[in-house]
């Protein structure tokens, strides 16, 4: 199947939108992602180490049952969303993201070192960017607003040193 | 009246439905925009791309013009919407780390749960990375506490921070993201070299 093209982006934000306006009319809460990965984190380390995770002041807050949560099933469903939307488009396709000027290896490695600092930032920040900056902008938090100067701040001023990986 | 959650139309079960269907149009949205693929969403940060912005900021803008929609309509009791705490410290440090590892990483949570869907290797990496880095967090917990805490205002508004009435800081984020998607449509003639696919 050919890969169609992306849908304007305008169009995709008015549809972003009208789901996360969704969610505040039916349950009074916005979107997130990054919520729903420390619960799977914190559910994870519970196997492994039952005792450490839940003497630990920060997981202990999700230890009782860490998946029965609004979040985590939010995210089920953006990963079915995503898996049909992308298998409508042809878009399924096992490969690595990166510009022409960096091995695979390298772009891996540096998914790993950014996938680590987000990890690390979003709980810090108690959101990421679509449970703080998106949820938050929409109802004009200050923080929200604040956090999403900061992440552009932030990125513009790493790019440079990252070109090779993308561009 | 909304939020029906809050107004006890239905239960936490069926708020779990809810939450599964939310999040199908959530993840469909996002990957029609192109935000399962790395390298989209980092060109966003040399100009060459700036879907980022523009879907980012419409998403806002329509949610936020129907949210004072329907409270002025008085649809919906905003007073029961969640406001995500201020936490100026932890936020604004949070948030700098969390851009430089968005343009080293190539993904933010949301988007590399897309990407990862759709079978980049690069976006399962980046969960295995944030799901360290959120281990990592939870360890150093008792040293980052003072940080994580600093800055607290509450559940403030722009509004508040302001003193301005909601009507005019809607009609001023309208403008600012009209000026930046006229910015945005400029930058990617002069430096967008080919569509990022």
């Amino acid at each position: 199947m050919k890969e169609q093209k992306f849908w304007n982006p305008y169009l995709a934000g008015v549809g972003l939108g009208l789901t996360l306006l969704s969610a505040f009319v039916l349950m009074g809460r916005g979107l997130g992602a990054s919520g729903a990965l420390m619960r799977f984190d914190v559910w994870l380390l519970k196997v492994i180490a039952p005792g450490h995770t839940q003497a630990n002041a920060y997981f202990s807050k999700y230890f009782e049952s860490p998946l029965s949560n609004w979040l985590v099933f939010e995210v089920i469903g953006v990963m079915i969303g995503g898996f049909l939307s992308g298998a409508l488009a042809g878009r399924l396709k096992v490969k690595t993201g990166k510009g022409p000027n960096i091995s695979v290896k390298n772009r891996l490695i540096l998914a790993f070192i950014g996938g680590s600092l987000i990890g690390f930032s979003a709980r810090l920040a108690r959101g990421c960017t679509s449970g703080l900056a998106l949820t938050g902008g929409a109802t004009l938090a200050l923080g929200s607003w604040a956090f999403m100067f900061a992440v552009f701040a932030g990125a513009y001023a790493a790019a440079y040193f990252v070109r090779k990986q993308w561009i | 009246m909304a939020p029906f959650f809050k107004f006890g139309y239905f239960g936490v079960e069926t708020g779990y439905v809810i939450a599964l269907l939310v999040g199908i149009s959530f993840g469909f949205w996002l990957e029609r925009a192109g935000f399962g693929e790395s390298r989209k969403l980092a060109l966003q940060f040399y100009f060459e791309d700036m879907t980022v912005l523009k879907v980012m900021f419409t998403a806002i803008v329509t949610a936020m013009i129907g949210l004072m929609y329907f409270t002025l309509f008085g649809w919906i009791d905003i007073s029961q919407v969640y406001v995500n705490p201020t936490y100026l410290g932890a936020q604004v440090v949070g948030g700098l780390i969390f851009g430089i590892g968005f343009a080293v990483g190539g993904y933010c949570p949301g988007t590399s749960v897309v990407g990862a869907v759709l079978g980049r290797i690069d976006a399962l990496v980046f969960l295995g990375g944030a799901l360290f880095g959120m281990f990592v967090f939870g360890e150093l917990f008792p040293l980052l506490e003072g940080l994580y805490n600093s800055g607290y205002m509450g559940a403030a508004k722009i509004t508040d921070w302001l003193k301005a009435p909601t009507g005019l800081i809607g009609f001023l984020v309208i403008i600012a993201a009209i000026a930046m998607f006229l910015g945005a449509e400029w930058a990617e003639n002069k430096f967008g070299k080919e569509p990022a696919k």
